[in-house]
Order: C-alpha cells, then structure tokens, then sequence
C-alpha cells in the first residue's frame, strides 16, 4: 500500500500567539507536526506494519519545516517531499498537493482533520475533489480489508461507520492511532531518508491574508463566595445576561 | 449579486448556527444589493423551511430523497452546487458543523470560489470583500480578501446572532439525481445520542473534569445542566477514562463550543482544553484550587470543593425562571 501523509509545521499548542509587522512572531516559538497530522501519520505507521507498503509525508513549506519533516521520517515515514513555498491558503497548498499527487497513484492520502495555526478544515477536501477522490473526515478509526475501508467517522452528537473502496482522502482524528515516540534508530536513520524538494506551480491568489489581530484581552475575574453560589446566578442573569 | 445559504437540520429540527448563518446572509445580500436564497438538504419538515422566513430569508430550495440526506456530505454538496448554479450565487454561505468543511470544499473546487471557513464577522465590500475569521484555534483573527467570482464562506458558530424579522419563506423543491462519486462512501451504522442537547449548538454547556473523582459523580453536573438547560462536555481525561462518551470531550482534540455560557467544574484549564472553549462569551469556572490556570480565562470564579458547590447552586438554579 503506498500512503501519503500531509503535515503542517505549526506552533505548539502552547506558544503565545502574537504579530510582529503584520506577521507571525516566531521569536521563542517551538514548531511540531500538527497534532491532527500527527495522529494521521501514526495511523500510517500502524497499516504499514500490517499491510507493508511505503509512506511519503509531503509539507508544503519553506526550508525552516525540515526539522519537523526529519521529526516525521523519524515516527516512520520512509521518504518525504517538502514543496518549497510558504503555505498561502487552503486553496494555494491543495493545488500544490494535488499537482504532486497526481501522478503518484497513492493509494490512502492522509491528513490531520485541520491544521491548528489556520484551523481552515480544507486541504483534504480540496486536494479529494482536484483529484476526483471522495473524502472522509474527520474520521477516528480506519480499517483496510483490501481494498475496502473501514471507518468511523464523527458526526454532530455521535459517530457513524462508513465504508469506501480505495484510493481516498481522510481527515484523522482521535483515537484513530497512538502517537509513536521516535526511537534512536528512529532518529538515526531519518538524517539519511530522501528529502526531496519540488517547486511550486503558479496558483492564482483567490484568498489573499492581510492582517492580523488578537482578542480583546479578559477583564479580570469575579469571584464569588462559595458559600453563596446563588449569587453567581444573579450576576449572570442580571450583569453578564446570559442567563 | 445572489447569496446562498446552506440550512442544517439536527434531525428534527433546523438548528440555531443555520438561522444565524440565514440571518447573516440576508445581511450580506443586502450589503451586496442582490437576494438571498436557502438550500437545504434532506427531509425536513415543510414548515420549518417556511419559518426560515421568520430570519429573512423570501425563497428556500429543497433537495430530497434516496442519498440526499445531510450525512452524505458528498451529495449534499451536489446539491448545495446546482442550487448555486440555479440561482446564480456570488456567495456560498454555510454553518460550520462536523460535516460542513467537506461539503464546504467540494462546493468551492467545483465552483473555482475561495473559500474562507470560521468567518466572525460581516464582510467589509466597499472595495473588494473582505471577511475577519478566526485563527490559531481562537487566539487571533485574520482580515483575508476573497478575490475570485464566487466566494464561499463558513460561519463560525455563535459570532452572528440570528434575529427574528417575521415572514414566510416559498419552498420550492429542486429535483436532483445523483451520480456514482456520491454514493462512493457509504454509511452502514449511525450511532446518535437523542434527546440530548448537542453540545455544539446548545447555548449553556456545563463541563466536568477530572475534579469529579468517578463517573459516579456525575449525577451532581447533570443535575445542574438539567436545571440550566444546559448540554454537558468534559475534559480528555475524563472520556480517556471513559467516565463519559469521547463526543462530549471538549478542547483541542475534541469538540469546539462557543456557547453564551460556559462552566467548567473541575477542570484545571489546560490550554488544550482551553482551545476548545475560549470562544464562548461567558466562562465561569468552580475549582478548589484558587490558582487553577482556569481562572485566568473566566469572567465569573467560585473557589471551592465542587462536591458542597453544585448542590447549592443546582437548588438555585431551579428556583430561576
Ligand atoms: C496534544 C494534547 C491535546 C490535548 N487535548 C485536550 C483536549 O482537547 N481537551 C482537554 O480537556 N484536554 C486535552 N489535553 C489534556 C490537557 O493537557 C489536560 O491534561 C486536561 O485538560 C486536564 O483535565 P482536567 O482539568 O479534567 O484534570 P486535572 O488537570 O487533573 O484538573 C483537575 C482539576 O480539578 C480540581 N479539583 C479537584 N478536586 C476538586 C473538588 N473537589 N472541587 C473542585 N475542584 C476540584 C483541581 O484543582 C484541578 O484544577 C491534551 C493534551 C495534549 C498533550
Ligand atoms: N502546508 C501544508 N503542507 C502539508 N499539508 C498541509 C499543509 N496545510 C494543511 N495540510 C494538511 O491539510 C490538513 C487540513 O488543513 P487545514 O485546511 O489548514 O485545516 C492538515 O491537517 C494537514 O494534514
């Protein structure tokens, strides 16, 4: 079974998030592979074992994501392709994704159900539908019997099974794998696994970002005395209004 | 300049992120100087599709039967497409829901629109469109300027409150076939709570943490969220220990809720768990411990042990309305 699994390189789910020049402040900011990925990359490592076969990871990305790309070579994945651009959209990243996938007859695409700095939800659906692909997401088991897939999938207030042939696109979530620690070996063998890195085709700029911004800061915390918790409910009925 | 909006129902019933994401569209029409018309997929009872005009919207296309339900995310944007194409739609307006990113996608590739999803705001269109959403799971926002011919945007829950103007909408039923790539996923089991107020659209949540000690505990917070009205979440450690379901597990793995009201008993307030949560309007937070991280986030604390704080306030709750 030939697997691709995408990865996005973002900040740890606990960096401050701030702007500097109208761009992201990277400075004391450590990156990982999106934790959403990250279940879809350990989902491929667990079919590889009982199927056999190979995973590429791709990251659309400048240089700066090999380390996190060298982290996922390192859980697993047998190669990678880093497409040399920084990720503009949604839309720019799967026109990126789908113009390498398309010749490479993958048999499972992976991704995370979204991307944590961007939350958009979108790349597996766009990169299913540029390449006439159905997609399933967000999904939190997955079974192969051939060519048939086995699955769960979320739904509001529940979940439900679904079934598809081969080849798809999924969107991963908990607890569809455990995460996998990199061992030594792991590590060792990462430095030497082929990085390959292809360069962007021309996308037109159909969403373009312009600035950026952060919440109004919360106004300090009222406290109430636990030994009167009623008063809690007239305060947010009379003063929060939301009672 | 036509604007479509995508209705969800819950089963039953439309639900409120699709008379606020109605309600949203008939404003950004009205911006735009064009009309706005609903599409909504599956059977859904007739007179709540007329109701949709008690939010302003004057012309609904319905799309029913065989695989034409919202749980086909695939077909229900086939049919969101050609309601599009019907009406000749410069914007796409949908409620974010678990399924709405899929049909959200396949809608935009199709049409050759940019798609934008956890939009806050109404569009600036003085020059362009321009619409603020929602990045870094709730820590900032982005202005981003849609530049193609069709746009296509998600809503993201509870930003925009519906309002009730009065007015019936016309149904008109919109004859659809279907093609093999809609039935290539098929759904053989459905496992749903009924009954119970879904977490991600009630408008109180009373979540519970690992403070509970045991699921057998867990009388006291449904007690409250009974009196409250509310729907009830916890934290990952909480259905990691399977004291509850893995769907009511909110924060960054789990579900996002952005209600009117959330209370978080015995939870510390990871970030993790924070992420999923730090887009409600109102937080109130019960701990026993006066330095749980959770505090930082609340506009309303009580510090105290949970076990004698929720049957006082439960007792409270009940003698409101
Ligand atoms: C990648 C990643 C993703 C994660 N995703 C999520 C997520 O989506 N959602 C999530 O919730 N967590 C998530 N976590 C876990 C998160 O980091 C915390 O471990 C978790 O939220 C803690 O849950 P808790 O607050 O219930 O438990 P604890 O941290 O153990 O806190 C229990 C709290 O209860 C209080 N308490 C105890 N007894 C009483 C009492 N009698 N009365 C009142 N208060 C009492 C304590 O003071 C304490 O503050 C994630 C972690 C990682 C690494
Ligand atoms: N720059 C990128 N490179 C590779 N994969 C990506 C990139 N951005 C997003 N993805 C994949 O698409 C999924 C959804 O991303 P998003 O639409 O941003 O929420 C992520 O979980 C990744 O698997």
């Amino acid at each position: 079974m030939k697997i691709l699994v995408c990865i996005t390189h973002v900040p740890d789910t606990t960096s401050k998030i701030s702007f500097t020049d109208n761009a992201f402040n990277t400075s004391g900011v450590q990156f990982i592979i999106g934790p959403y990925d990250e279940y879809a990359l350990s989902k491929a490592v667990d079919l590889k074992e009982q199927h056999g076969g190979t995973i590429t990871v791709l990251n659309v990305g400048d240089a700066e994501t090999e380390p996190t790309i060298r982290k996922a070579l390192a859980i697993g994945a047998d190669d990678a392709i880093r497409i040399n651009a920084i990720p503009k959209d949604a839309g720019f990243v799967a026109a990126q994704i789908a113009s390498v996938a398309k010749s490479e007859s993958y048999d499972l695409i992976l991704m995370g159900r979204e991307s944590i700095d961007y939350n958009g939800g979108l790349v597996h659906g766009l990169v299913a539908d540029l390449l006439s692909m159905p997609c399933i997401t967000p999904i939190m088991k997955l079974d192969i019997d051939g060519t048939l897939a086995k699955m769960s999938r979320e739904i509001e207030g529940g979940k439900e099974s679904v079934e598809c042939n081969l080849p798809f696109v999924a969107g991963c979530q908990e607890p569809i794998a455990e995460w996998k620690i990199p061992n030594m070996r792991g590590i060792m063998s990462a430095r030497t696994k082929a990085l390959k890195v292809v360069e962007p085709i021309s996308v037109v700029d159909d969403v373009v970002y312009g600035s950026y911004s952060l919440p109004a800061p919360k106004g300090a915390c009222k406290m109430i005395d636990a030994a009167n918790p009623g008063e809690l409910l007239t305060l947010l009925r009379n003063e929060a209004k939301v009672l | 300049m036509s604007v479509l909006i995508y209705v969800e129902s819950n089963g039953s019933e439309i639900k409120k992120s699709s008379h606020d994401a109605v309600s949203y569209g008939v404003q950004v029409a009205s911006k735009l100087g064009g009309t706005a018309t609903v599409i909504a997929v599956g059977d859904i009872p007739q007179e709540q599709l007329i109701a949709l005009g008690n939010f302003g919207a004057t012309s609904v296309l319905n799309v029913t039967g065989g695989a034409f339900n919202q749980s086909n995310p695939s077909a229900t944007a086939a049919a969101v497409i050609e309601a599009a194409k019907k009406v000749g739609a410069k914007v796409v307006v949908l409620p974010k829901s678990t399924l709405v990113d899929s049909i959200a996608s396949k809608v935009a590739s199709q049409l050759k629109a940019g798609v934008v999803t956890n939009v806050t705001e109404l569009p600036e269109t003085s020059s362009g469109f321009q619409v603020k959403r929602s990045i870094f799971t709730g820590k900032a926002f982005a202005t981003v300027t849609i530049n193609s011919d069709i746009k296509v945007i998600t809503l993201a829950k509870n930003a925009y409150q519906g309002t009730e103007t009065g007015g019936k909408a016309t149904v008109e039923v919109l004859a659809l076939s279907l093609t093999d790539s809609d039935t290539k996923v098929k759904t053989t089991n459905v496992e749903k709570m009924t009954g119970e107020l879904l977490l991600t659209e009630a408008e109180i949540v009373v979540s519970g943490g690992r403070g509970f000690k045991g699921p057998e505990n867990w009388g006291l917070l449904l007690d409250l969220a009974k009196a409250l009205g509310a729907a009830t979440g916890c934290s990952k450690p909480v259905s990691d220990m399977d004291w509850r379901p893995h769907h009511e597990h909110v924060g960054q793995t789990g579900v996002k809720v952005a209600p009117n009201l959330y209370i978080a008993i015995g939870i510390s307030g990871a970030i993790q768990h924070l992420a999923g949560v730090n887009s409600s309007k109102c937080i109130v937070v019960i701990n026993k411990d006066p330095e749980a991280p959770f505090f930082k986030a609340a506009d309303y604390g009580i510090v105290g042990d949970l076990f004698e704080v929720l049957p006082k306030l439960t007792e409270a709750a009940k003698l409101l309305k």
